[in-house]
């Protein structure tokens, strides 16, 4: 070997190249066993209905009639009882439907995005995401539906022949906004389920257990017979791989086509190339928002932190801060760009959004949007789980905003100032909205209550005692 | 009427363990054979010597079958069946057919990955001899098995018993069929 004579006078060249070991982060705390997790997940849906959570129920039920209420005198009456009249004949009903839209795509983010890129800490928030991103849409769906007017026609929307013997008009960006969304919540819904069934089995298997034979055929009927067959996983996986892959593309064009509405029109400020990134960077901002408003009341009230860890939300609290600093640049380029294009319009459009009738909320969407997740540079803030909260409630109040912004000023000053307009919504309207977040908080309490709310079986393979080289000692070679 | 057992099972306690018993079952020659498991066990799929999954075949062809269906209905609808002057823009174009179309090539194809799983996998089967085990429960909680099928042509109740108890296999019971 000539290594040995080398040596000597050898150059200051290592012989060997010893990368800093970085330490893994803990997906699951205290070093669980198989059993906690599966305990613990469980137990959720097993025990007794806790009194707070009737107290939520009976409030969000509450919340919810609001909207019930308001479609139901918007049906009765007519489409007018909205607050829209010309220049602004569309304001809160496609505000508030890609406000939700946006919220839901942070599930799929996590559930797709995050699967494909390997990030193992996906496993303990993607069910609950996934559960949000199903509601969203729900929400999101009833805006545009209530605003045909007759809704009893809605079914105009998908190519299903009917007497008048025309077809949809495929031209334009609304309708291939309904194949979008529709197939976001088909595939949203089948994604949710596929990952649900090795855990619907888990739990028709304790319900057996307990001898609940009623509750073990129901989940039973649910859970497809799954027996935890390697060659079932092995299929399985792959599967849940594809859908990953195709979700990935999905939400990223749900959103893209969701600008398009606004980008295809020739209004300035709607007009801009910049809309669909722009767009698909907000949803996940507001998304990552929305998710830590859920999860951690979740995580405090079921003492989650062994699987919801530190480390988890120190990586939502950044993908906020980049989300939330690439929405700030779009913010930014728009105005550079309507100045550099020297269109007179386009100008007009942004000097008004910023200083015209609507300034009010462009203050708050930038205050939201731009200011609150630069706190997330600091480790305290992070760190204070209560803090945290607080900044991600003003993140979904920010993408509100936002998506008022661009509707309303670019509608309200038409091209010609007699036309001009200033739009305030209805009672009805505000009614309805508010109603939303009742419709969704139900939806919400019933899949905490009956449905295992974290990946039992994603959660026990990213423990060190799953990894098969390991050997027990707490420490995995990846 | 006598009762014919379905197979032999064999409890392990790791994954570790399981791995290891799997690849001697594998080297053993047998066929009809499974390893259960409350979580998809890295590796395992080498271990037990089974081919690629077949899913993404069938997912290409679904995939295939939307974007094919997107494009042949819009231009039926818009260009053939009824052509309506909007905007003066052509009756039918690739691109704008192209939106709905890709929506419905990643419809097709999450219907198809999970058809074609659900029929790679033979779900939903309800009733299955290995769920007749009174302990296979822990399998969707905290154990590992591996079960053998008395079908399998090399299966001998013995043998069979021997190259379990060698591979570290704990509780080896018949389960009946």
């Amino acid at each position: 070997m000539s290594h040995a004579t080398e040596q000597a006078d050898a150059p200051a060249i290592l012989q060997e190249v010893n990368p800093a070991v970085k330490p893994r982060a803990v997906m699951v705390g205290h070093n669980r066993s198989f059993t906690w997790i599966t305990d613990k997940i469980c137990g959720i849906a097993e025990e007794k209905t806790p009194t707070w959570w009737w107290v939520c129920f009976a409030m969000a039920s509450f919340v919810a009639s609001f909207t019930v209420g308001g479609i139901i005198y918007l049906v009765s009456t007519g489409v007018g009882v909205w607050g829209h009249r010309s220049p602004v004949n569309w304001a809160w009903d496609i505000v508030n439907f890609v406000f939700w839209i946006g919220i839901g795509h942070a599930g799929t983010l996590i559930s797709a995005i995050l699967c494909l890129l390997r990030q193992k800490w996906r496993t303990s928030i993607n069910r609950s995401a996934e559960a949000m991103t199903i509601f969203a849409v729900v929400c999101a769906g009833i805006f545009p539906v209530f605003h045909i007017g007759r809704v009893w026609y809605a079914w105009f929307l998908f190519p299903l022949a009917n007497s008048n013997e025309i077809w949809q008009n495929y031209r334009s960006p609304l309708e291939w906004d309904v194949f979008a969304v529709s197939t976001y919540g088909t595939v949203s819904v089948l994604f949710w389920y596929v990952g649900m069934i090795p855990d619907l089995a888990t739990m028709r298997d304790r319900f057996a257990a307990a001898g609940k034979m009623i509750k073990a055929r129901l989940y039973g009927i649910f859970a497809m017979g799954w027996r935890g067959s390697s060659r079932h996983w092995s299929n399985y996986e792959m599967a849940y791989l594809i859908l990953a892959g195709i979700s990935t593309p999905l939400v990223l064009s749900v959103h893209t086509i969701v600008s398009f509405d606004f980008a295809v029109s020739l209004l300035p400020g709607w007009h801009t190339t910049i809309f669909p990134p722009y767009f698909v960077a907000g949803a996940i901002f507001s998304g990552f928002g929305m998710v830590l408003t859920l999860v951690l009341p979740l995580r405090a009230v079921y003492k989650l932190e062994d699987l919801v860890t530190q480390y988890h939300i120190d990586c939502m609290c950044k993908v906020i801060l980049a989300t939330g600093t690439m929405v700030g640049y779009a913010y930014a380029m728009e105005f550079f760009i309507a100045w550099y294009s020297s269109n007179p319009y386009e100008s007009f459009a942004f000097i008004n959004r910023a200083f015209g009738p609507y300034w009010w909320a462009y203050f708050i969407m930038v205050s939201c949007n731009v200011v609150t997740p630069q706190f997330f540079w600091f480790k305290s803030v992070r760190e204070n789980t209560m803090l945290v909260w607080i900044l991600a409630l003003f993140v979904n109040v920010g993408m509100w905003f936002e998506r008022f912004v661009i509707i309303g000023t670019s509608l309200a000053r038409d091209f010609l100032p007699t036309s001009w307009g200033y739009y305030s919504p209805s009672v009805v309207e505000i009614f309805t909205f508010f109603g939303t977040f009742g419709v969704f908080s139900v939806l919400f309490l019933l899949f905490v209550r009956f449905l295992p709310i974290m990946a039992i079986a994603e959660l026990k393979a990213v423990t060190p005692q799953a990894d098969p080289h390991a050997h027990n000692t707490g420490g995995g070679h990846g | 009427m006598a009762e014919r057992p379905y197979g032999l099972i064999a409890a392990f306690d790791s994954t570790g363990e399981l791995m290891h018993a799997a690849e001697l079952v594998r080297d053993a020659g047998y066929r009809k054979w499974d390893c259960i498991t409350p979580f998809p066990v890295h590796g395992i799929d080498k271990s037990m010597g089974l081919a690629r999954s077949r899913v993404p075949r069938i997912s290409l062809v679904g995939g295939i079958t939307g974007f094919c269906t997107g494009m042949s209905m819009i231009w039926y609808m818009d260009r053939f069946d009824y052509p309506i002057s909007v905007g003066g823009k052509p009756f039918f174009s690739p691109l704008f057919a192209f939106p709905v179309s890709y929506e419905l090539t990643i419809l097709f194809t999450a219907f198809a990955t999970i058809g074609g799983m659900f029929f790679l996998n033979g779900l939903p089967m309800h009733y299955h001899p290995v769920l007749n085990y009174e302990n296979i429960r822990r399998a969707t909680d905290d154990r590992f098995f591996i079960v053998i099928e008395r079908a399998d042509p090399r299966f001998d109740p013995a043998n069979t018993r021997a190259l379990l108890e060698k591979a570290g296999g704990k509780e080896i019971v018949e389960i009946s069929s």
